[in-house]
């Protein structure tokens, strides 16, 4: 008996070894924040993939703010010499500066290795590439401009699906009659943000989007084509509810989900919302790709992976970045996620019905790229700041809000 | 005299590693913060010199102009809103009441609570769709509004009664130590003389229970100038930006917005505001009092 128990001691102890060895060989811890249900589900297709290449996935989610606290978490622990195996930015400027620092490394063997300068979206691919180096793994392409509605709440009301913004208005105010709320919007200010990129992309038109993110031109801020755009957020307002406040953008989705409110401008994400609850995006909920002027914005997330001094990291590392970009990869995660593929060489027959319309547009040139790409985090802070200060007092006239906007474009030069 | 310089010597000594951490820690780390603000530093410090530049943006940002007017209205509504609202509960307790330590327990509780904790349950309260609004709504007032907390003018002052109702417990347990020992024969005598229990109070006691007060309002004021997670729990700087304080303004354009330049600036200008308030009180507090009793 004493034996046996000896054995069964060395055979425990054995394999705790021969675990303890397989997982440090590559370990990867990974900061990110996609935390809501259908995020967290999309996520988890990327850690199977790497546990089954023979890593160990290390889950280090920051829940918050579309992503701000996970950022400051990974930017402090990459600043303090404790960096994580790799971490999330959004695709564009918010991980320049760990480049220009020399904090991060260069992942060129690896893309040389998959191909990934012949299958990325040149955009996207552009916009992870620093001084002819591909500095971060980008993973899906986000657009954040969609409108979604619930088809149900639109019949109820009597009201069919816009196609231009009277249109929508005029939804609105049957929506706001049937006792619906027309437009279910979230308090946190990156949401309303989303919801004014929205309105400039499909009221002003790609044009006029560049010229004030990407030519910083005070002169169309103080156009009448602006003007017309500030109108309509403005207007905007009176059809959301007294819930806003503390609503997070999962809630305000749902509530399209339920048939509790009509609209929801949110990004593709949503989807992810949409089929956790068991519903199809595209029929139970409706999508529109940038109301009256449809197009498709190239944004999304990437991974970036600090120097690191441990040859165990970096092998890890190595490894991740094959597995993130891996056709099979791509696909799973995507699907849940409610994003699309960076490679143009996978399976795209499983997407569904939205996800089809972006990628039509974006086969037609009909993109926008994202705020992310164009701008720095400082200037898109107060863009935020104007633009959700604005949207959340009604005090404030739509002169004041292109005044404030002027004053940042000015600034930012 | 020989014992006393080694005693003096075995002081120093013991005391030089807090010495160390005062100047390195603190006074190090306050004169390089203020160096990186009158730098271009973005994420990592960059030793140029650009001279007020970051001030004059500072000042000339709405959000920065909002954070101190919200820091003034929340410290003064909280600083008084505790003092009072605690001396009252210190009162009550002290008339000998049955079950005494259970009522202190009840209202010291709050206190135990994370302000993340407080932030979220004031705002479960407080959020028209879904708490105090709705409930009494359901109980058939139609017209009932209570909405503060999604009212930009507002919103501050349900920050303020939050922060009220967590820290009055604390105040309350510093005065009641105060009160229990005041002297039972004042009492005596006041009764003699006829004098109405309030105006003992208000006179006599409250003159009294000054360095309790002075204390209670130390703590607090810190609690004001770093308020930041009740915050972000409450309203997360909402709605807009109508909730933003200085802290939560630092920290964001610290680490997500990536200007660590501007960040220093809008600390060193809270840095320099807290020793404006506090340096007068603070001279008189410990500086002339000390004379006062050396003389």
């Amino acid at each position: 008996m004493k034996r046996m128990t000896k054995a069964m001691f060395g055979a425990a102890a054995m394999v705790a070894l021969m675990v303890g060895s397989a997982s440090a060989a590559e370990k990867a811890e990974v900061i990110h924040w996609w935390t809501s249900g259908g995020e967290a589900a999309a996520v988890q297709e990327f850690a199977a993939a790497f546990n089954a290449a023979g890593g160990e996935w290390v889950d280090a989610a920051v829940a918050g703010g579309g992503g701000d606290a996970a950022r400051t978490a990974g930017i402090n622990r990459i600043v303090g010499g404790n960096p994580p195996t790799a971490m999330q930015f959004n695709t564009g400027k918010q991980f320049d500066e760990l480049v220009t620092q020399g904090l991060l490394s260069p992942l060129d063997d690896v893309a040389d290795a998959e191909g990934w300068k012949q299958h990325i979206n040149p955009l996207v691919l552009a916009a992870v590439t620093r001084d002819g180096k591909i500095y971060a793994a980008p993973v899906n392409i986000h657009s954040n401009i969609w409108l979604w509605y619930s088809p149900a709440a639109l019949e109820k009301a009597g009201a069919t699906a816009p196609k231009n913004w009277d249109e929508f208005f005029a939804a609105g105010d049957k929506l706001k009659a049937a006792g619906i709320v027309p437009v279910a919007q979230s308090g946190d200010a990156w949401t309303q943000v989303l919801t004014f990129n929205n309105v400039l992309i499909g009221a002003g038109g790609k044009d006029l989007y560049y010229k004030i993110y990407k030519d910083l031109d005070v002169d169309a801020v103080k156009s009448p084509e602006f003007k017309k755009v500030a109108d309509i957020f403005a207007k905007l307002r009176d059809y959301t509810d007294a819930g806003m406040q503390g609503r997070q953008w999962n809630q305000a989705t749902a509530m399209i989900v339920t048939g509790q409110a009509g609209f929801n401008f949110m990004g593709d994400w949503a989807k992810g919302e949409v089929i956790a609850a068991g519903k199809t995006p595209g029929t139970d909920v409706g999508c529109i790709p940038g109301l009256g002027n449809q197009e498709f914005w190239i944004g999304g997330d990437v991974f970036v992976f600090p120097v690191n001094k441990d040859p165990e990291a970096t092998k890890a590392q190595k490894l991740l970045e094959k597995v993130l970009l891996s056709p099979e990869a791509q696909v799973a995660f995507n699907n849940k996620k409610g994003s699309i593929p960076v490679r143009d060489d996978v399976d795209l027959s499983k997407v569904d019905a939205c996800a089809a319309q972006g990628i039509a547009l974006a086969k037609a040139g009909n993109v926008v790229e994202s705020t992310d790409i164009l701008i720095s985090p400082d200037v898109s802070g107060s863009f935020t700041d104007a633009i959700a200060s604005f949207f959340s007092d009604k005090s404030k006239t739509s002169d004041d809000f292109v005044a404030s906007i002027a004053s940042i474009v000015e600034g930012a030069k | 005299m020989k014992p006393r310089f080694f005693r003096s010597i075995a002081a120093q000594i013991a005391l030089l590693p807090a010495w160390l951490i005062v100047i390195f820690a603190y006074l190090g780390t306050i004169a390089w913060t203020i160096r990186i603000s009158f730098t271009s530093t973005k994420v990592f410090p960059t030793y140029d010199f650009v001279g007020l530049k970051q001030y004059e943006r500072l000042f000339a940002t709405e959000r920065w102009i909002i954070s101190g007017q919200n820091l003034f209205i929340f410290g003064a509504c909280f600083i008084i809103g505790c003092l009072i609202f605690g001396f009252l509960l210190a009162v009550f307790i002290d008339q000998k009441i049955r079950a005494e330590s259970v009522f202190r327990t009840i209202f010291l509780y709050p206190y135990a609570m994370s302000f993340i904790v407080t932030g979220l349950v004031w705002q479960w309260t407080l959020n028209p769709t879904l708490g105090v609004q709705q409930t009494v709504r359901n109980w058939g007032w139609q017209d009932f509004t209570f909405d503060w907390l999604v009212r930009g003018d507002r919103a501050i002052y349900v920050i303020a009664i939050a922060g009220i109702w967590q820290a009055s417990g604390l105040v309350m347990a510093i005065l009641l130590a105060g009160l229990r020992g005041v002297d039972q024969e004042l009492w005596k005598a006041a009764k003699v003389d006829g004098i109405p229990t309030w105006r003992v109070y208000l006179h006599i006691i409250v003159p009294m229970l000054s360095p309790m007060f002075v204390t209670a309002t130390v703590l607090l004021a810190t609690a004001v100038v770093k308020v930041y997670d009740l915050v972000i729990a409450l309203t997360g700087g909402g709605p807009g930006i109508s909730t933003e304080v200085p802290a939560k303004f630092v920290i964001d354009y610290l680490f997500n917005r990536q200007n660590v330049g501007l960040a220093t600036a809008a600390s060193t200008v809270m840095f320099i505001t807290v020793l404006v308030v506090l340096a007068p009180w603070l001279y008189s507090q410990y500086f002339r009092g000390q004379r006062g009793r050396g003389a």
